[in-house]
């Protein structure tokens, strides 16, 4: 589906990303880990593009990337950044809409056909959005923003979303609804999604497989329960954490341990 | 509609009133009418060609304003701001003072003018992450007060006689129509907002940030250039008729949003209309106000535009950062 070859990108001096490679696999959520300035956010802006690579290649349905279309990949991959600040008067529904710039069925005049309006519809019912649709963008709170984000990348229909942080600013039920929504899209209609994400215990409980970042390299890949252990977590972050099993879920839960004083504060 | 209301009332009122069935009859181009030989001679020679050119002036700017405030994702650009007015200005002068004879030199030297100061300002905004819109207003910023400089360098180099002339055409001044500014106008006008309104899909993605217009699958550099192309064609048409007039370029857009919303493919053709309805309505004050004096008609579009301006900011919805 799509894949990453060895990818490096350095800017002047300093390398980003250093010899990384990825395969993203239909079905498949792999999350991204690591501190910050580790190059996962440039790593996934590469994967569709917005980035250029200084080596290694980037390969889009067993093509190179940058022999597809702008449109063609916009059509195949989908970006989740960090919500969108919105200086015009736009309402969510147009916001959600403009998800259908590169796969429109237009009409004669130009406007976006029956099909693409439902899409949009859809898109804003599934991200709990129902309402909201003349509501302006500016005048939504950060989450409800980042959520109308999610749903025009639904709007695309493309098969491979990309999210950076996507859970950043939203509340403890919205995390969980958003990646419970990128998790059965992946199930059910062979997507797949690259997530890069701060939440140690979201990539455990959501992704099938988990990158480890530090200094522009992967130090490890494989599954939650293979990457997420102490040594290596203390190796990549320079933090004592414990790890256990999810009572409910069995995933692999991260706690870390802060040894600032003993016993607990009363 | 308000156009063609504003149009038939502009082309009667003047210094000298024309009757109003007279007028509709002419305009309709019925044979015998009730005016006479001189006053069809107002009418058609003088007047209509100026309401004409007044309203591609305004479409001009208005339409460029919008597709500069989309582009920018900026609701303050305007032409005047980014360096372009001012460089069509020059190019006109230019013409003026070393081209004078030609006619065609001055439309020819203010859309390079306009061409060479967009470049200018394009050169200057390049930074690692390509020209991007904040970068590109400072530019302009530089850019625009360089070239008033340069302008107000050479109306002083020039003989005294001139300089009133120029001072008063750099405000906004319709007087000087001629068949042929006319129809440039018109086909830059043409040209220019049907390119717009090609690149409004496009444009309302790059209005909200221009990685994620990337990410939807815009041609942002392709697009940048069409939309620079051609705004600098319709302000170059725009001043090489009738000096600087400014104001319309940033009202109108937002009051035309006011009413349509952000949608650039509601927001350019009207921006077009209203922008022609606003500059005739400006002339016609321009050149009745003070008969049969004539004021500059950049200072009528100030004068009404700027009040408007802070009306809208106040009632915050002109959507300002």
């Amino acid at each position: 589906m799509l894949e990453a070859k060895n990818i490096t990108i350095q800017y002047n001096a300093r390398f980003a990303v250093q010899g990384v490679s990825l395969r993203v696999e239909p079905g498949k959520v792999i999350s991204i880990v690591g501190p910050n300035g580790a190059g996962k956010s440039t790593l996934l802006r590469a994967l569709n593009g917005n980035v250029k690579s200084t080596a290694g290649e980037v390969i889009l349905d067993e093509r190179l990337l940058r022999s597809h279309t702008r449109r063609a990949i916009a059509q195949r991959i989908a970006v989740v950044a960090q919500e969108a600040d919105v200086r015009f008067p736009v309402t969510v529904f147009e916001f959600v809409l403009g998800g259908r710039y590169a796969g429109a069925n237009l009409t004669a005049w130009g406007w976006e056909s029956g099909r693409d309006i439902e899409l949009a519809q859809n898109a804003i019912a599934e991200t709990e959005l129902a309402g909201f649709e003349s509501r302006l963008m500016n005048e939504l709170s950060g989450g409800e923003r980042q959520r109308a984000v999610l749903a025009r990348a639904l709007a695309t229909e493309a098969k491979i979303f990309l999210l950076d942080e996507p859970t950043a600013n939203l509340d403890l039920a919205h995390q969980a609804t958003m990646l419970r929504l990128i998790r059965s899209r992946c199930d059910k209609s062979d997507s797949a999604a690259v997530v890069v994400t701060h939440d140690v215990n979201l990539a455990a409980e959501f992704s099938n497989e988990v990158m480890l970042m530090k200094d522009g390299r992967s130090v490890a890949f494989g599954s939650p329960r293979e990457i997420l252990t102490e040594q290596l977590l203390k190796q990549v972050f320079g933090l004592q954490v414990l790890v256990d099993a999810h009572p409910v879920s069995g995933a692999p839960r991260v706690t870390p341990v802060h040894e600032m004083r003993s016993g607990p504060r009363a | 509609m308000l156009l063609v209301i504003v149009f038939v009332i502009s082309s009667v009122i003047g210094a000298q009133r024309l009757s109003l069935s007279g007028a509709l009859c002419a305009l309709t181009g019925k044979a015998s009418c009730s005016l006479s030989a001189e006053e069809r001679a107002i009418l058609f020679d003088i007047r209509l060609p100026r309401i004409l050119l007044a309203g591609a002036v305004g479409t001009c700017l208005a339409a460029a304003g919008a597709a500069y405030q989309a582009l920018l994702r900026n609701p303050l650009a305007e032409p005047y701001l980014l360096g372009v007015s001012n460089g069509a200005a020059v190019g006109t002068m230019v013409a003026l003072v070393f081209f004078g004879a030609h006619e065609w030199g001055r439309p020819v030297m203010a859309f390079g003018g306009a061409i060479a100061a967009t470049f200018l300002v394009y050169r200057l905004a390049r930074g690692r992450a390509g020209a991007s819109p904040e970068r590109l207003i400072l530019a302009g910023v530089i850019v625009t007060t360089f070239l008033s400089s340069a302008i107000v360098f050479i109306t002083t180099v020039m003989d005294a006689t001139r300089i009133r002339s120029f001072t008063f055409w750099l405000l906004g001044d319709l007087s000087g129509t001629t068949s042929s500014l006319l129809t440039v106008a018109f086909i830059a006008a043409a040209v220019g907002v049907i390119a717009l309104v090609m690149n409004a899909r496009a444009l309302n993605l790059m209005m909200l940030g221009e990685r994620d217009a990337f990410d939807l699958g815009v041609e942002i550099g392709r697009v940048r250039l069409i939309v620079f192309a051609a705004a600098s064609l319709l302000v170059g048409a725009s001043v090489a008729s009738s000096g600087s007039v400014g104001y319309v370029g940033l009202v109108v857009p937002h009051l035309v949003r006011l009413s349509f919303g952000s949608d650039n493919r509601l927001v350019i053709p009207a921006a077009a209309i209203a922008g022609a309805t606003f500059v005739i309505v400006a002339d016609t004050l321009a050149r009745t106000v003070i008969a049969p004096r004539e004021l500059p008609v950049g200072a009528i579009t100030a004068l009404i535009g700027a009040p408007l301006f802070v009306y809208l900011l106040k009632r915050g919805t002109a959507a300002v950062v």
